[in-house]
């Protein structure tokens, strides 16, 4: 069953076109990574899907609700929805279990003990247990996003986006994050990166769509995007990156 | 030193009142500062001119000025009828308030877009977004500025003796009249605020420590 259909997506800021006509479809469980040269959209489209960036046209369709939908509760959808940022967007002045239990706590209403044994258990999960009553400033770059991965799942989303999750890391910290991600998707959850990692679309994902100048030029199996690109663009840019 | 040993518990009270006005005018004037920000970065362009009329109001005249409007003018309408407590701390309240408007606005948008960003695609409401994420944060930046406006406008209220308002400064100009030791006197009213300004501060000092050291 599809939980992700978009339709005729397109976003311009001002003038600037940068999507046109997007059309994707995410079954559920499923493994979409985004790939593409920096401007090509990749992360607007991404972005789109929860709407932190507003859609101009088309349609975007989150687990039946229609997110264009002026009507629509999107705080509602969004936490359905996670999302983990290049940047870690960790809450600076609260700890890191105070960073994962505030969505359930104030959003969902769950009792404070309850939330903090789920966040242990999430903490355990990404490795990172004993950092529970760490700050964010005292943290790896790589352990940051471990726990920005925590926090969006204490909200027990039905869908996960990344977006360059690794692009911000050193080099060393980038595996431990990966690894999570890895995890997760052997888990079944539904998953959409944006990425330069061609490794792990190549390995983790279900479906690699390849953008570049606000389209989806190449949608594929990740084996046959990689070893067998139908365009020029893609091929182009495969050349460069693999 | 005798002088002052009379002229001591006088002024005391006078600065029991002054610390009364100052505490009631400078809660309230943050009250409006926090809305008048949120206002003038709320998405109705409506409200953010209202706001910004207001701010640059207040900015643009004195607060002299800003007293007897409000003193003399406003009860000269006969519509509400203020004494002159009350509209010394409203007066106070409402200069304060637009300072503080401004200090709020800039400490907002000097959060992280990326903090909002999070916080929403959690699930978190625009209000909720702001109590738990953003203004926290901001409020952390702004603690030297805030305490600076604090300083101002409790120097301010000394010029509410103007409008008979008892509060240490009038008191110190009854005692120089009364005493003809305008020296010893006004010198003590000075070390009195110093003093007061100096506590302001170092509490202002502790707070921030503490809340800096996360």
């Amino acid at each position: 069953m599809s939980i992700i259909t978009v339709k005729n997506l397109s976003k311009s800021f001002g003038k600037v076109e940068v999507l046109r006509d997007i059309n994707a479809v995410v079954q559920e469980k499923e493994v979409i990574c985004v790939i593409g040269p920096s401007g090509s959209g990749k992360s607007t489209f991404l972005r789109c899907l929860n709407r932190l960036e507003e859609i101009s046209g088309g349609e975007v369709t989150i687990n039946g609700n229609d997110i264009t939908d002026p009507k629509i509760n999107l705080n509602k959808v969004r936490q359905e929805v996670g999302m983990v940022f290049q940047q870690f967007n960790l809450f600076p002045h609260k700890t890191v279990l105070e960073n994962i239990t505030l969505g359930p706590i104030k959003i969902r209403g769950t009792e404070k003990s309850e939330a903090e044994k789920i966040a242990l258990e999430l903490l355990n999960k990404v490795g990172l247990k004993e950092k529970a009553s760490s700050y964010p400033g005292e943290l790896s770059g790589g352990q940051k996003q471990r726990v920005a991965i925590a926090r969006a799942l204490a909200m027990n989303p039905k869908i996960m986006l990344f977006d360059e999750p690794t692009s911000a890391l050193d080099p060393e910290m980038v595996g431990d994050v990966l690894e999570v991600m890895k995890q997760l998707a052997k888990e079944g959850m539904t998953m959409v990166v944006v990425t330069h990692e061609m490794g792990f679309a190549r390995e983790v994902g279900d479906r690699v769509i390849f953008m570049d100048g606000g389209y989806i030029v190449e949608e594929n199996e990740p084996n046959a995007l990689f070893g067998n690109p139908q365009h020029e663009r893609t091929k182009a840019f495969l050349s460069k990156v693999l | 030193m005798k002088i002052i040993a009379v002229a001591l518990p006088i002024l005391l009270q006078g600065l029991q009142v002054t610390l009364y006005i100052f505490v009631i005018a400078i809660i309230l004037g943050f009250l409006i500062g926090l809305v008048v920000a949120l206002l003038r970065l709320a998405p109705f362009k409506i409200l953010n001119w209202i706001a910004k009329v207001y701010v640059d109001a207040i900015r643009g005249t004195p607060f002299i000025v800003q007293l007897f409007f409000i003193y003399f003018g406003v009860n000269s309408l006969h519509l509400i009828s203020l004494n002159s407590t009350v509209a010394g701390i409203i007066t106070v309240a409402i200069n304060a308030g637009a300072y503080f408007a401004e200090i709020i606005r800039a400490g907002i948008q000097s959060i992280d877009k990326g903090q909002t960003e999070a916080a929403r695609s959690i699930g978190f409401t625009g209000a909720q977004t702001m109590r738990y994420v953003v203004l926290p944060q901001a409020f952390r930046r702004m603690l030297p500025t805030i305490t600076n406006q604090s300083i101002i406008s409790l120097k301010d209220t000394s010029l509410l003796s103007v409008i008979g308002i008892a509060d240490l400064t009038q008191q110190g100009q009854i005692q120089a009249s009364a005493t003809f030791e305008a020296f010893k006197i006004w010198l003590a009213v000075g070390v009195i605020y110093f003093i007061i300004i100096y506590l302001l501060t170092i509490l202002a000092n502790i707070v921030e420590r503490r809340i800096q050291l996360r």
